[in-house]
């Protein structure tokens, strides 16, 4: 509550008493103070990764015969997996999820993925945020048709923010999406002369007769002047999180940020790369511990950092596709299928559970004899949380052709 | 001689002119016509086009831009002497800038490969992060691998600002952006520098049947809609029964056959199932020719695609350029939209293909459409789409005939037309550099802009291209940028850009409101007048 009500105090209220406070803006404290909004915070690890690895099948014979030099120890083990159920542990870099698991908050999706049998990143990435596999002429971005089928009055230009240099294709479309790197940067930048600049830029916008540019001229400096009065200089995590330093940390960070300051978001996006691990992969140390190490960091200190927040937040994680079951020649792995996603919210998730079917890693239960089959499409996990979360009833929209609409149950 | 030569083709395009009774071209234009017309038909204004055009006569100056061969622009070449790559072929550009990397990568691999197998039980590390430690010589072949679209991109800029056929830059780029290729799939950016200037650029202003081809037989095309690896399902078994027959043969005549069964299999594991790849098929209707709402069925996809299995690419990794493999083509009949390719036609089977797609009525209208939303509006005037479609069916699909059917329509020269477009990124940046007749060295730092605001070159992933519509590029983190690129192009702050003297306002002489005036008034110091006239409401359309 600290920064919202420094937000309240700095910000939407002394825009108020200055006589500008634009009309999204009155409504926002208006409604900030009754409703608290449902986020959806979405994670892309880009480049693949190794979701046999990250969730680790430690009960299946054949996890261990693919995978001589790479894989997970036993939980009974030192560094070994992270024991979750008796079957599937986590690999022990994302030993900080584990409390999380516990107060059930953590819920897991394995041998998820895409209808398309692509192994191309480029393919699979473009189909996992239009949404629609197979299909790639589709021009918007599945999150961004949600916004389309939430549209509401109270909307505000901090709907939908990716922390990223570039609007991800999952957030393109008609409705207004951010994508800001840095929070503190998001403005005019004239050095000395900035104020006096960005006031001529406003009121050049704020008398253009173009409807289109003079909309999108005033959110924008809304939008800019909300952000300077959340300070982000003076943000200091709660509960004790500490984010992991470099890029990612600082994205989540940011995004709590915007939870807390109230300006109205309803989907976040952040990404993590590095999980193309086609050489020396390493198992519970190594290049992919490394990344795992940071991501489940990252993870944890957001969802302290958000504390009782995070019953009207839900964190998904997702990946283009996994990888092969067998490590390849250079004690790595090769493009894949099937794949582990994470799902972590506060009470409206029934987490402590592993769900979808677990197909097997034999080889004649494999896909094409070498990849984790899917047994369970993304865009079910998608429209589960878009339904039980967001609460959008009729997801035809944002899924074309997809029928599949079965919940698995991990909404509460 | 040559004087004759010359004053015989402006004969010719004056008789030309007067034997097209339908132009709207004002013969008196004001000012607003003209800056309309350089914004429509180039990348905006630079200091003294008014005037130049003014002087000429503004039909005169919509005839010499339809027809950009006879435009001499020895100055753009001098310009683009420097870039070494963009007069390489793919095979040179391959050898030189790509192979060396891929063979850097794959040495690296081996050696790394071999050290871990040297050591008996190698204890992973923290530090075992292999492609962290580059040697200098790895790094200069990844660098030198960059450079090729970097340069390729600098040479987009470069031209769109500089170059006096400004309808030819803005041609080139609409048909890249329609035959959309992207530069992060595969070698498909190794093949870019050939895809713009020997498929698209050379038919730009011609027929659009030439230009289909041209891109269905580009190894970047052929690349990145996956239609190189496309083959006739039953191509295996029949290579198969080839392979068996030929050793029976051989064993009839007293030859062994080759014994070796493991490596055989070995080789047939290796090999991945191949089949048909429905891609191309479906975005050439789709994208290319007859829309999405044109008419076909998936069956149609399908044949298309069968008509299209075989063409591949010749030593992809290399440089290769387009080739038909029969074994891999499905030789046996079919049937696109009604219209019946017989069986055995090898290679004509596609070409086939691309004479029913380009003559049909439902693409003569996708394209008109599209090229009266990039010159008129984001709303397309009916009545103008249906001429220009009517053109391009009698005209053999003539995109330099359908092109002046719209830019000399009263439609174009309406004046609700005017500035009713929104800048793409790239159009935005490039009319800046214009308006101020700024000085480029090193159009790198332009480059950068042009991405990040959104639109970086040669890598717009979906084959769709990048949205023609305002809605696509405006929005509040843009416009942002867009406000603080004007004041660092401006301020002298971009690296190797001299903002230039140049008479900013007259890119808006009669369209800013009073109340942008009155604003800029007020401010006292050049750069910022300028600035907050780059960055203007007003400046962001063309």
């Amino acid at each position: 509550m600290f920064s919202r009500r420094i937000f309240m105090k700095n910000g939407g209220l002394a825009l108020l008493s200055l006589g500008f406070a634009p009309a999204f803006l009155a409504r926002t404290v208006e409604a900030a103070a009754n409703v608290r909004r449902k986020v959806l915070i979405t994670i892309f690890q880009r480049g693949a990764v190794d979701g046999l690895n990250m969730v680790v099948p430690f009960g299946e014979k054949d996890y261990y015969g693919s995978r001589p030099s790479i894989a997970v120890a036993r939980p009974n083990v030192a560094d070994g997996a992270v024991d979750l159920d008796g079957f599937f542990g986590l690999h022990p870099r994302l030993a900080p999820l584990k409390p999380l698991w516990d107060s059930r908050q953590l819920a897991i999706v394995h041998a998820a993925g895409s209808p398309d049998g692509t192994r191309s990143h480029f393919d699979a990435q473009d189909y996992m945020e239009s949404g629609t596999p197979g299909v790639k002429s589709t021009q918007d971005g599945w999150l961004n048709r949600i916004l389309h089928a939430r549209e509401h009055e109270a909307a505000t230009p901090f709907r939908a923010v990716a922390l990223a240099a570039q609007l991800p294709r999952s957030l393109q479309g008609t409705e207004p999406a951010l994508a800001l790197n840095q929070i503190g940067q998001f403005g005019i930048r004239a050095g000395q002369a900035t104020d006096m600049v960005q006031a001529s830029f406003e009121s050049e916008y704020a008398a253009a007769a173009d409807g289109v540019l003079n909309r999108t001229g005033g959110q924008a400096f809304d939008a800019v002047r909300m952000l300077k009065s959340a300070d982000p200089s003076k943000y200091e995590p709660e509960h004790g999180a500490e984010y992991p330093r470099g890029a990612f940390g600082e994205a989540l960070r940011q995004i709590a940020q915007l939870v807390k300051a109230d300006v109205g978001l309803e989907i976040a996006f952040a990404e993590v790369g590095g999980w193309d691990t086609h050489v020396n992969q390493g198992a519970s140390v190594g290049q992919l511990a490394q990344r795992l190490n940071d991501f489940s960091q990252g993870l944890a200190a957001l969802a302290r950092d958000l504390g009782d927040r995070m019953d009207d937040v839900v964190i998904l994680t997702m990946s283009e596709f996994g990888r092969a079951v067998a490590e390849n020649g250079n004690r790595g792995t090769d493009h894949g299928h099937g794949n582990a996603m994470f799902i972590i919210g506060g009470h409206n998730v029934r987490g402590g559970q592993v769900y979808g079917r677990w197909p097997g890693l034999a080889r004649e239960q494999r896909y094409e004899g070498r990849d984790l089959a899917v047994t369970t499409d993304f865009r079910s996990v998608f429209s589960e949380v878009v339904r039980g979360h967001l609460g959008v009833t009729d997801t035809t929209t944002i899924f074309p052709g997809f029928t599949g609409t079965q919940s698995l149950g991990f909404v509460a | 001689m040559r004087f004759l030569a010359r004053s015989a083709a402006v004969l010719i395009a004056a008789a030309a002119l007067s034997a097209a009774p339908n132009s709207a071209v004002p013969a008196k234009p004001d000012d607003r016509a003209i800056l309309h017309v350089l914004n429509r038909l180039g990348f905006g204004a630079r200091p003294g086009d008014l005037e130049r055009v003014r002087e000429m006569g503004l039909d005169r100056y919509i005839e010499a831009q339809l027809h950009p061969e006879r435009i001499p622009d020895a100055a753009m070449t001098t310009r683009l002497a420097g870039f070494e790559t963009l007069s390489l072929s793919s095979r040179a550009i391959a050898e030189e800038y790509y192979v060396p990397a891929q063979k850097a990568k794959r040495q690296a691999q081996l050696a790394n490969k071999n050290a871990t197998a040297a050591s008996a039980n190698p204890a992973p590390s923290a530090e075992d992060t292999p492609g962290k430690e580059r040697t200098p010589l790895e790094m200069e072949k990844a660098r030198k691998q960059r450079e090729v679209v970097l340069e390729l991109s600098e040479q987009k800029v470069l031209r769109a600002a500089y170059s006096d056929r400004q309808l030819e830059e803005v041609m080139t780029d609409f048909w890249f952006n329609h035959f959309n290729v992207f530069a992060g799939k595969g070698p498909t950016q190794e093949y870019l520098t050939s895809y713009e200037r020997d498929v698209i650029r050379p038919h730009a202003l011609g027929k659009f049947r030439d230009l289909l081809e041209s891109t269905a037989k580009s190894p970047a095309m052929l690349f990145y809609l996956d239609n190189w690896q496309s083959v006739d399902p039953q191509a295996a078994d029949r290579m198969a029964a080839e392979r068996a027959a030929r050793a029976q043969r051989a064993s009839r005549f007293g030859f062994m056959p080759p014994r070796n069964p493991q490596a055989g299999q070995a080789q047939q594991k290796q090999q991945p199932k191949r089949g048909l790849n429905e891609n191309y098929g479906r975005e050439i209707m789709e994208l290319h020719t007859l829309g999405v709402d044109g008419g076909y069925t998936q069956q149609d996809v399908i044949n298309v695609a069968r008509a299209f299995t075989g063409w591949t690419i010749e030593q992809p990794r290399q440089g290769g350029g387009f080739r038909f493999d029969p074994r891999l083509h499905d030789d046996r009949e079919k049937v696109v939209l009604g219209h019946k390719i017989k069986a055995g036609g090898g290679q004509s089977d596609g070409e086939q293909v691309l004479d029913i797609l380009a003559h049909q009525p439902a693409t003569a209208h996708f394209i008109a459409t599209k090229l009266v939303r990039r010159f008129v509006s984001d709303t397309p005037p009916p009545a103008l789409v249906d001429r220009a479609a009517k053109t391009f069916l009698s005209t053999d699909g003539d995109i330099r005939e359908v092109v002046r059917t719209i830019v000399t329509s009263p439609e174009f020269f309406a004046p609700e037309a005017y500035r009713a477009k929104v800048k793409t990124p790239f159009e935005f940046i490039v009319s800046a550099v214009r308006a101020t007749g700024a000085e480029v060295t090193n159009a790198q730092p332009l480059v950068q802009s042009v991405r990040q605001l959104g639109m970086p070159l040669y890598m717009c992933q979906p084959p769709t291209g990048y949205a023609d519509r305002a809605d696509a590029w405006v929005n509040t983190g843009a416009l942002l940028n867009r406000m603080n690129f004007a004041l660092q192009l401006v301020s002298g702050r971009m690296r190797a850009v001299q903002p230039g003297p140049g008479p900013v306002g007259a890119a808006l002489t009669g369209e800013l409101s009073e109340a942008t005036s009155a604003t800029i008034a007020k401010a006292t110091d050049p750069t910022q007048i300028a600035a907050l006239t780059l960055g203007s409401p007003e400046f962001q359309r063309r």
